[in-house]
Parts: C-alpha cells; sequence; structure tokens
C-alpha cells in the first residue's frame, strides 16, 4: 500500500511523529526464586526504553530545526500514561490508537495500523521508532511502517542529522558505523541508549494538567480493515511457550575470607578443568 | 492464501564486502535440516554485485540453488533495493518458508519486507522445527529469555523467521558439492535508490569478535562503581587468558563500549567459565549469558539473584576478592612455584 508522501515545507521545521510503546519495566522484573519464573504481577511500566531514546532524539532535532513533536502509540488506555509522561518531557501532543479490536497484534497489524494512524496525522517529515521494544524485541515494526508508507528507512541510528530536505543517520551495525543519507519523509529507528532522555519538566506537566494534548483514536475512526488488524490480521500464533530449563548448576557458594574462598574457588574451577592447572 | 503450491526453503544470504556473513552460512546448515524434513529444494537468494564466487561458495556449504541476482545498484545493502529483489522472487517462485540471519541488515530487510509482501515474521530464532502439520515451528526466546516461544504461521506464505546470529553452528564446506546457479534480473530503478551510503567507519575486527570468541570471560556490573575499576577485570581476564564483557548498566553509564554488552540487548555469549563480578543479575543479563559451560559469581549481596544460576559463588567484596584471586593466579604462574596453602575454614 503506497500513501502519498507529503512534500516538506521549509518554513514550518520538522513535524516528526514519533511510535512508542508500554512495557513492563524492565529493571523491575525478577525470577522467583523458588518457581524459577518470572514474576511479571504488579510490575510497573514504562516508555519502552529505545522508544525514549527515540523521543530525545526527534527533541533534539526540534530544539535545532524547530517544528513538532507527535507522539503515536497503539495499545489500551493504560498507555495514556505513558503518553502524557512524553508530553511532560517535551512532546507537543499525542495519539492513541486504541480498540479491542486491536488486542493480539502481531508485527503485521500493529505496523499497518500504525502507518493508518500516520497518514491521518499527515505532514510528516520523519518517523521515529525505538530500534526494538524491550518485551518483544523483534525490531520489526519500524522498517514494517517505512514499507507500508513506502517511504525510505534508516534503522539502528545511534546519530541523525538534518539537513534541509535530507536525513542522515549513522547506523550501528556488527562490523562499524555506516552512514545513509535519504530524502524526507523517511523513517528512522534509534538505538537503545545513544542519548540521555530528558526528564520531564514542571511546564510539562502543567500541559499535560491542563488536558486535551492526547487523542484516542478506535479502528473505526482510521477506518481500519477488521481483517487486517488485531488477532485476525496477525499472520503469526504463539503455538505454546515452554519454560526453559538451565542446567542445573552446583550452586556452591563461598563465604569464607577473600584469600580462602578464592583459593578454594579456582581448586574446583581447576578440577572442571575451566582453567589450566 | 493464493492458490499458488508453495514449495522449498529460502535462505537471504548476505554477502558483505566480498565475503558470506557467518551468519548466513550458519543459516544454511539449518535450513539444509528443514528442507530435508520438509523434503524438498534449499536455495539462497543472493543479491549483491560480482558476488559469483560467493553463491559457489553458499552452495558448497549446503545450497542446491542459488537464486543470484548480479546488479551494481546491489553492491551494498540497502533497504528498499534489496526488499525488491526479495519480493519479486518471492512471488515468482512461491517459496513456501524464507529465513534471514538475525544480523542489523537481516533485520532491517525482513521487517520492511513482512510489511510489503503481508506476511508473517518470527524474529531472532533460536531453534527450528517441523510440526506433524507441516508448519515451520520457529522457537524464540520469549521475555527475559526464561520461557521459549513457538510461533506458527499457519495461513500465510512464505513462512518466514529470523534466526539469531552465533546460535546454528558453521556447517562443514564440501568443495565437491554442486548446485544449480540461476540468474534473475530485477530492475532496481533510480527511484529504488532512494538512501546512499555515506560514510562506513569499521570497528576494529578485534573488538568485534572478542567477547564471542572468548573461552572466558570476565563480566563487569554496575557493583564496579567507576570505570576506572575495569582495569581490574582487565588484568584478571589477561591472567585467565579471557576477555572482559559488561551487563548494562556500565555500559549505558558509559564505561564500556557496547559491543562488549552481554544480555537480551547486548550479546548472547556461550564462554566455558563465565565470571561475574557486581552484577545482580537482572532477567535480561541472564538471557545472555545462562548457557555458559560454568558460571562464576562474586557479589557483596547474598540475596542477588546472579548466585540462582552460578555454579560457584563468593559471597564478599569484590573489591577484595578480585584482587586476591589476581594475585593467586600470579603466584601460581610465577616461577619458582610457591604453594598456596589454603587455611582450613574457621
Amino acid at each position: 500500500m503506497t500513501h502519498p508522501a507529503t512534500p516538506v515545507g521549509e518554513k514550518r521545521g520538522l513535524r516528526m511523529i514519533v511510535c512508542i510503546k508500554q512495557v513492563p519495566k524492565a529493571q523491575e522484573l525478577s525470577v522467583d526464586p523458588v518457581t524459577k519464573t518470572l514474576k511479571r504481577v504488579g510490575v510497573p511500566s514504562e516508555i519502552n526504553p529505545p522508544d525514549q531514546n527515540a523521543l530525545e532524539a526527534a527533541l533534539r532535532l526540534r530544539d535545532a530545526h524547530g517544528g513538532e513533536v507527535i507522539v503515536l502509540s497503539m495499545g489500551p488506555t493504560s498507555f495514556e500514561e505513558s503518553l502524557e509522561r512524553a508530553i511532560a518531557m517535551g512532546a507537543d501532543r499525542a495519539y492513541l490508537v486504541t480498540d479491542r479490536a486491536l488486542g493480539g497484534s502481531d508485527t503485521v497489524p500493529t505496523a499497518h495500523t500504525l502507518s493508518e494512524a500516520i497518514h491521518k496525522i499527515g505532514g510528516y517529515d520523519l518517523i521515529l521508532c525505538g530500534e526494538e521494544t524491550t518485551d518483544s524485541s523483534t525490531g520489526h515494526v519500524g522498517p514494517g511502517i517505512a514499507g507500508h508508507l513506502d517511504v525510505p528507512q534508516i534503522t539502528y541510528c545511534s546519530a541523525v542529522e538534518v539537513e534541509g530536505d535530507r536525513v542522515r543517520g549513522t547506523r550501528m551495525i556488527e562490523d562499524g558505523a555506516e552512514t545513509w543519507e535519504c530524502k524526507m519523509p523517511a523513517v528512522v529507528t534509534i538505538d537503545f541508549g545513544c542519548n540521555k532522555p530528558r526528564q520531564p519538566t514542571l511546564t510539562g506537566k502543567i500541559r499535560v494538567k491542563r488536558g486535551g494534548l492526547v487523542t484516542h483514536w478506535s479502528a473505526a475512526d482510521l477506518n481500519l480493515d477488521p481483517a487486517k488488524i488485531g488477532l485476525r490480521g496477525s499472520p503469526t500464533i504463539v503455538a505454546k511457550v515452554e519454560t526453559v530449563q538451565l542446567p542445573d548448576r552446583k550452586g556452591r557458594i563461598f563465604h569464607e575470607e577473600p584469600a580462602v574462598a578464592v583459593s578454594l574457588l579456582l581448586d574446583v574451577l581447576r578440577k572442571d578443568g575451566v582453567i589450566p592447572p | 492464501m493464493s492458490g499458488f503450491a508453495h514449495e522449498g526453503v529460502w535462505v537471504f544470504i548476505e554477502a558483505r564486502r566480498g565475503a558470506l556473513r557467518d551468519v548466513s552460512v550458519q543459516l544454511i546448515g539449518e535450513a539444509r535440516r528443514i528442507a530435508d524434513r520438509r523434503r524438498t529444494v534449499l536455495s539462497g537468494v543472493l543479491p549483491g554485485w560480482k558476488v559469483e564466487g560467493l553463491a559457489r561458495r553458499a552452495i558448497e556449504y549446503g545450497l542446491d540453488r542459488v537464486y543470484l541476482v548480479e546488479n551494481p545498484r546491489l553492491e551494498t545493502y540497502l533497504s528498499r533495493p534489496f526488499t525488491k529483489v526479495m519480493a519479486t522472487l518471492i512471488r515468482k517462485y512461491h517459496p513456501e518458508i524464507v529465513l534471514f540471519g538475525a544480523s542489523k541488515n537481516g533485520r532491517d530487510l525482513g521487517g520492511r519486507l513482512h510489511a510489503v509482501i503481508d506476511t508473517g515474521l518470527a524474529a531472532d530464532c533460536v531453534r527450528f522445527d517441523v510440526t506433524d502439520e507441516g508448519y515451520l515451528d520457529m522457537i524464540r526466546p520469549a521475555f527475559g529469555g526464561r520461557s521459549l516461544a513457538h510461533i506458527h504461521c499457519e495461513k500465510h506464505r512464505p513462512q518466514m523467521a529470523s534466526a539469531r546470529m552465533n546460535v546454528f553452528r558453521l556447517p562443514p564446506r564440501d568443495p565437491s558439492r554442486t548446485g544449480e546457479i540461476i540468474r534473475e534480473t530485477v530492475e532496481i530503478t533510480d527511484a529504488d535508490v532512494d538512501t546512499r551510503v555515506v560514510g562506513f567507519i569499521e570497528t576494529p575486527r578485534h573488538d568485534v569478535s572478542k567477547i564471542d570468541d572468548a573461552k572466558i570471560l570476565v563480566s563487569g556490573g554496575y557493583g564496579l562503581r567507576d570505570p576506572e575499576n575495569f582495569a581490574m577485570l582487565e588484568e584478571l581476564a589477561a591472567l585467565l587468558g579471557g576477555a572482559v564483557s559488561a551487563s548494562r548498566k556500565p555500559v549505558d553509564s558509559g564505561w564500556v563500549p557496547k559491543a562488549v554488552q552481554v544480555g537480551q540487548t547486548g550479546k548472547t555469549v556461550r564462554p566455558d567459565l563465565y565470571i561475574a563480578v557486581g552484577i545482580s543479575g537482572a532477567v535480561q543479563h541472564l538471557a545472555g549469558m545462562q548457557e555458559s559451560g560454568k558460571i562464576v559469581a562474586i557479589n557483596h549481596d547474598p540475596k542477588a539473584a546472579i548466585f540462582e544460576i552460578a555454579d560457584y559463588g563468593i559471597v564478599g567484596d569484590l573489591f577484595q576478592v578480585v584482587p586476591e584471586l589476581i594475585r593467586q593466579l600470579k603466584a601460581s604462574k610465577a616461577p619458582p612455584p610457591v604453594p598456596e596453602i589454603p587455611a582450613t575454614t574457621r
């Protein structure tokens, strides 16, 4: 599917749309020592950390070039918390695509739904996404959006700059740093940890309090084809989930004073043959 | 689904700077197994320029057939031209399964392609199987690596997946193996070349591979408190003939480069010995090292999660334990050998 690309306005600055997802806070997750399974109940949420870097990248581009930063998400109404945080951090406004019909989406309907929302927002120069989410780790939605919108993509960027109608991104790939350049509009995905996301400000929080900056859209608002969204529109299913059986380790812990503990440790490691005698 | 009979297993073959990427060769080995299970032909798609030699080499690693798409505009990887090549050939030949290596470029390509041709794509698989119904069972770590999700794509074709790097073993190369090379032409227009590469700074090969190749890893966490304290780990690693890696926090804090990060957002490692120093053992970190041969944890907190998966642990101050390790290892190496007689437990 192809949407007409919108020409870049010279005077109004950059219009950027940052796609974010709300995920369980990674640091708060722990393994139950008895059941050896993940404790997920009551874990607080946060903006997917790479998406925070994408938001920061967009805010810096706005600082440099002017324009606006619009935040977009798809998910339950509880995601509003993250959209409000993004506004408090400096985003101008936000859209939440929320509908029961969207539940169970894999990356195909997710990219499709976000693309339709982006199309409805319109007039964009740059779409920014985090390189991947910490809860699904696919990295497929950003390039999927670029495919749907039929615009260029530059993924895994640790730095992004804009000059005139072109965007330049430095991609951190396995064997080095590769810089790509393309015309806007384009999709860029941002590397986790490449910048330090700013904190929410008091003015930002006041803007959130005043309200009216988060718009909700349903599937009908976007004229989404029910066959192309949610579980029905997802080519993949999770057929089953198996618990990983980790090798049963001896778990011998030395509590002795350092000199003794170290000596005991080196003895067992030599005995196991993992360090030379 | 369309009315075509979908048949054959395909792998995207990634050529980079005149060589086959390891991840592609690893994938050929695994895809060979799947194709044999499905009793079908294993083909590779190799877009590039002047890469016929690599096509032959890929056959020697186990392919039956290579679709070779040569064009100067395909010399280096770019998202749209490569997506066009894959989409065009998939629409022409209707493969049942298409696999990618989960390199950055492999994910970039797969992500765009699956949206364009509207089919499923399972990311970063660590195991594949074929179900009784004949579906590809695409197995990937679910959140935190504590469980494995089996992903199926029943109604859309091709079934597509990417394979995590360095999980599957390199298959042996058989120079006498023969296969078919089919030249394909896919027109790449000016408009298709919508991005250009304007710079490349190579990471020294040593830095790229050092933690992948190391038999012993000494890994530091936030407990080291200061980047300068990593010097102590370097010294320990050098004595053991290993390398230094880190958990996420020291990387986020800019103490050590991202290339040495172990964990869900970093690398998966399987050294013979993994020594975790000042690492509490967040689930995301464990996901990247839990398959190590032996795991040693050094932490002052006896309740730290890292002890849950350690073979051996020392509960103590790492600033005393690590220097002591260095001292005793040096002593055992230094001639004349002074036997270290441990005091009995008091």
